[in-house]
């Protein structure tokens, strides 16, 4: 077993590797996706907030295993990429949504009083929103983000499904070949455990750092 | 008659760092009504904490009614059927009605039927004069309100002595004038009461004895006449000064 | 759109019998998941010792690791060490271990909820520590507890997909064996999809209505959104 494990233990961090650039990628194009629906949904006219309203309505609905399998075959159909590039793209889109309630929140509780003060002092509605708004709105969103990050981390795992070569295809590619199923899955979802202690770790750290003095966060 | 019905002897208590109380004694006879004053964070409440032991002193004694309470192997729970206690902020149970708040504590823990509980409830709900708020639930009620159900829970115990912990403090002014009337009149019927309070009117009007507490410990007790008028401590003069402006003692 | 709706058509009776299982395993997940998670919040909250560091355990190596891993140490890697379970035990057993992680720690935020003030009060008027807990403590953090809780039977539904990767046949598998059958894969994820958002539309509906039947005046509490 000695001898299988110095097998396993590289490939397994191997597929770690891959774990992590699906993780950051999506978490970062999720960003983008989800600041940018949330400023929709705040700030836009009716329309546009009510479209931005059922997406994110529709995507939450549906289990994220199979939005990553719908968004694999259409994106696939239209544009010739690699599973770890639609299955990275699908877990971003999939992210936005959640992401989008979490800024939404966030933007929400930053009290009304800062617009009116941001355009009282001559500031355009997207200078106030850039400069006054969303800069307190992050801050109050970093708590449910760190959450939704370590959730990603873990949701990474179904892009299995596509044959990504991940922590967890990694373990099975082990367990096929030397049938120690419990040894290849028990130690991949160790590793995640630690992975997912040591970005909770990390995501403290990181709230400590951004959180302004004095400022009461709000709860969701 | 003489046999205090509480005693505490050389209660010390430390938080951290901290002694928050350094040493006090003190005795009180059965119907007497006792106000603690003294600036805040001076062991005031820890004190009365002390003396139905949720929270236990490194050193000292406690005895109620002649038996030590601080002895090993004494059910602390039983004691504390004897003991009534009110809080600042209020602690009703909020998933319980009012009249269900002062019923749990009558079938659980002193075991009484369910119609002796509705019986005594609805008898001490009558006492505070909340009868017909018997099915309100706390959030339903205003603060005067549930400070009010709050003793007639710990009436319902028929406990020997009550403590208060700043029981009007967080209630708008409005409000406080009925939970000190139903104060005044437990303190008529003979409760023995311990009161921590800044309402100096009641202080004079209603106690017994004040007790001056300061850096945690008693600074200098007497009755009312000769605390509020005739202060021998500078210390003392000097709390009350701050207190009579801010609490203006009503005629 | 006239041959998706067709498709649909064709597609509900087999979607049918996948929500069924669907249901039942989210169902036994659920309730599995209350029964293991209130007495380890519990244990969490107010144990000593080892008993506290065996709940702070369960909790983070649960939460720590994804339900499709655990299913799969638990489908694949039993066997091994010789427990055999069938496909729909081993969800059983996974998704239920894996709510009772999750509601453990809801738990225990309504519990701290709750205030030490509810703890002081009870003891005062002469209460023992479990009386206190079971009588007062309990049924408050119980009742704040709802909306996450609620939340989760929801988000349930959807997680029971996992089940999908070890062949049971719940609804997502279901548009599976269509899309094999028909050579139509998006069609059919999509019309599952649909069926999804219906249910899921459904019963948060559902929830919503059961929270404002059961609210309290005075014990609330604000309930953070998730997957």
């Amino acid at each position: 077993m000695l001898h299988n494990l110095s097998v396993l233990v590289p490939a397994l961090l191997k597929g770690a590797l891959i774990t992590i650039q699906v993780t950051v990628i999506s978490l970062g194009l999720g960003f983008l996706g989800g600041v940018l629906l949330a400023v929709i949904r705040v700030y836009g006219g009716k329309i546009p907030s009510i479209l931005a309203a059922a997406y994110s309505m529709v995507i939450r609905a549906t289990p994220l295993l199979l939005t990553v399998l719908i968004l694999y075959f259409v994106i696939t159909g239209i544009v010739d990429l690699p599973p770890f590039w639609a299955g990275s793209l699908a877990l971003a889109i999939g992210s936005s949504a959640y992401q989008s309630e979490i800024f939404r929140g966030a933007i929400q509780s930053v009290s009304s009083g800062q617009m009116l003060a941001a355009r009282s002092i001559g500031m355009s509605r997207i200078q106030a929103i850039y400069h006054i708004i969303l800069p307190q709105a992050i801050r109050n969103a970093v708590a449910p983000w760190s959450n939704e990050a370590a959730i990603i981390l873990k949701d990474s795992s179904l892009v299995y499904v596509l044959g990504v070569p991940e922590i967890l295809r990694q373990a099975q590619y082990f367990s096929a070949r030397t049938y120690e199923p419990f040894l290849a899955f028990g130690s991949a979802a160790f590793l995640y455990f630690i992975m997912t202690f040591a970005a909770n770790r990390g995501l403290d750290r990181l709230e400590k750092k951004l959180e302004i003095p004095g400022l009461i966060m709000e709860s969701q | 008659m003489t046999e205090p019905i509480l005693r505490l002897e050389n209660i010390h208590k430390t938080y951290g760092s901290n002694e928050i109380l350094k040493g006090v004694s003190l005795d009180c006879q059965e119907g007497e009504v006792v106000v603690i004053i003294g600036p805040s964070g001076t062991g005031k409440s820890t004190l009365l904490r002390c003396i139905n032991l949720l929270t236990w002193p490194e050193q000292g004694k406690v005895w109620l009614d002649g038996k030590e309470i601080t002895e090993e192997g004494v059910d602390l729970n039983k004691v504390r059927q004897h003991i009534g206690m009110l809080f600042q902020d209020f602690n009703l149970f909020n998933h319980l009605t009012a009249i269900e708040n002062i019923k749990i504590g009558l079938t659980k823990v002193l075991g009484l039927s369910k119609e002796e509980a509705q019986e005594r409830a609805m008898q001490e709900l009558h006492h505070v004069g909340l009868e017909d708020k018997h099915d309100h639930y706390p959030g339903q009620l205003s603060g005067g309100q549930k400070q009010r159900v709050a003793i007639a829970r710990s009436l319902a115990m028929r406990p020997r002595v009550m403590l208060f912990d700043e029981p009007t403090s967080a209630l708008d002014p409005e409000l406080i004038g009925e939970v000190l009337e139903v104060m005044k009149l437990l303190a008529e019927e003979g409760m023995t009461m311990i009161v921590v309070t800044h309402e100096m009117g009641f202080a004079r009007d209603v106690s017994d004895r004040i007790i001056f507490m300061e850096g945690g410990d008693i600074v200098e007790q007497g009755s009312p006449a000769e605390i509020i008028h005739n202060p021998k401590h500078e210390r003392t003069a000097k709390f009350l000064g701050r207190i009579n402006e801010i609490h203006a003692v009503d005629q | 759109m006239a041959d998706f709706l067709e498709f649909m058509v064709l597609a509900l009776p087999e979607y049918y019998k996948g929500l069924q299982v669907t249901f039942q395993i989210a169902g036994v997940a659920l309730l599995s998941g209350f029964i293991i998670g209130l007495p380890v919040s519990l244990m969490r909250v107010y144990g000593r010792g080892l008993v506290r560091w065996l709940a702070i355990g369960f909790i983070e190596l649960l939460r720590g690791t994804p339900l499709l891993v655990f299913l799969f140490v638990v489908y694949y890697g039993l066997p091994e060490m010789g427990l055999t379970l069938s496909a729909i035990l081993s969800a059983y057993l996974a998704l239920g271990l894996n709510s009772g992680a999750y509601q453990a720690e809801y738990f225990r935020g309504s519990i701290q909820a709750v205030g030490r003030g509810q703890m002081m009060a009870a003891r005062s008027i002469g209460m023992t520590r479990f009386q206190a807990i079971w009588y007062i403590i309990v049924p408050q953090a119980l009742r704040l507890a709802i909306p996450a809780w609620t939340n989760e039977a929801v988000s349930m539904v959807k997680y029971t997909s996992v089940v999908y990767l070890i062949a049971v046949p719940d609804l997502l598998t279901r548009s599976k064996w269509l899309a094999s059958k028909y050579f139509n894969p998006i069609e059919s994820y999509l019309s599952v999809a649909v069926v999804y958002i219906v249910i899921v539309g459904i019963l948060t509906l559902l929830v919503n209505y059961i929270e404002r039947r059961l609210r309290i005046p005075g014990l609330e509490i604000e309930s953070r959104a998730h997957h």
